[in-house]
């Protein structure tokens, strides 16, 4: 059988991937998708542990992450349309209305 | 077996949270992170959550991404930046980056926690059931919360995309 230990490696890899394209690319599209991969290694981790250790709140986190994912883009993608609408950009560099 | 399939669908899933990451145009990152997902889940159906696979299937493959397509093919893109990916531009984030995945590497990979190969013994009786159970009964409070959060998100999401009036 496949040992805990690769489950959590596979959700490490995700994790740094998904790190990588937050903070790294400049493409708000593709910061909110990276956003998506950090959560879902999240769940991966979360599951794992659930089903090594006979436990069944890993897989209800794991529905509330998807819950909270599920509300997360929708008001981010509401944003972004706004955003566009406002500035026409869709560099993260060039969003600086909330700096003080 | 459950190994090779391991293995398979962990390839495939890294090979294209990577094409996320790399490609340049948006639309080839949603449909990597389709495929993406549909590993995952995947994944998800060799731990045993079946249930959880297709949530995953619906909610993400179903609805996420498909906005995430609307909303692509609705703005803009060609006019937008098609930059060419450079991984050392941002040196600093790049060495925290390589910093964070060795320690978690060194972390899993030294702990002795992680060994374990067979997983508990569910206790018997329908799996369904002992999570709508569980979901219901001991996780009540945060599955309210979870509702009242997503009516502020739609309802947010409504005031936000609606041209000024005025």
């Amino acid at each position: 059988m496949v040992p805990l230990s690769w489950y959590i490696l596979l959700g490490v890899v995700l994790f740094v991937i998904g790190a990588a394209g937050v903070l790294l690319r400049r493409n708000i599209l593709v910061v909110l998708m990276s956003l998506e991969l950090l959560l879902n290694s999240v769940n991966i981790n979360f599951i794992a542990f659930g089903h090594y250790h006979g436990d069944l709140r890993g897989r209800i986190f794991a529905i509330f992450v998807i819950a909270i994912t599920a509300a997360e883009v929708a008001v981010a993608l509401g944003i972004l349309v706004a955003l566009v609408r406002n500035k026409s950009t869709l560099k993260v560099d060039d969003v600086t209305m909330m700096k003080g | 077996m459950g190994q090779g399939f391991f293995l398979l669908f962990a390839a495939v899933s890294v090979i294209t949270a990577l094409m996320v990451v790399l490609a340049r145009n948006p639309i080839h990152s949603a449909l990597a992170l389709m495929a993406c997902f549909l590993q995952i889940s995947a994944i998800f159906v060799l731990l045993g959550a079946p249930l959880l696979a297709v949530i995953q299937i619906f909610v993400y493959v179903g609805a996420i991404m498909v906005l995430f397509l609307f909303v692509i093919m609705m703005i803009d893109v060609r006019e937008a930046v098609l930059q060419r990916f450079v991984p050392g531009g941002n040196l600093p984030a790049l060495v925290l980056l390589g910093l964070l995945g060795i320690e978690m590497l060194a972390l899993v990979l030294w702990s002795d926690r992680f060994s374990v190969t067979e997983p508990v013994a569910a206790s018997g009786g329908d799996e369904i059931r002992q999570l709508g159970t569980t979901l219901f009964a001991d996780y009540l409070l945060p599955f309210e919360v979870a509702s009242v959060i997503l009516l502020a998100a739609l309802v947010g999401a409504i005031v936000l995309a609606r041209r000024e009036s005025g």
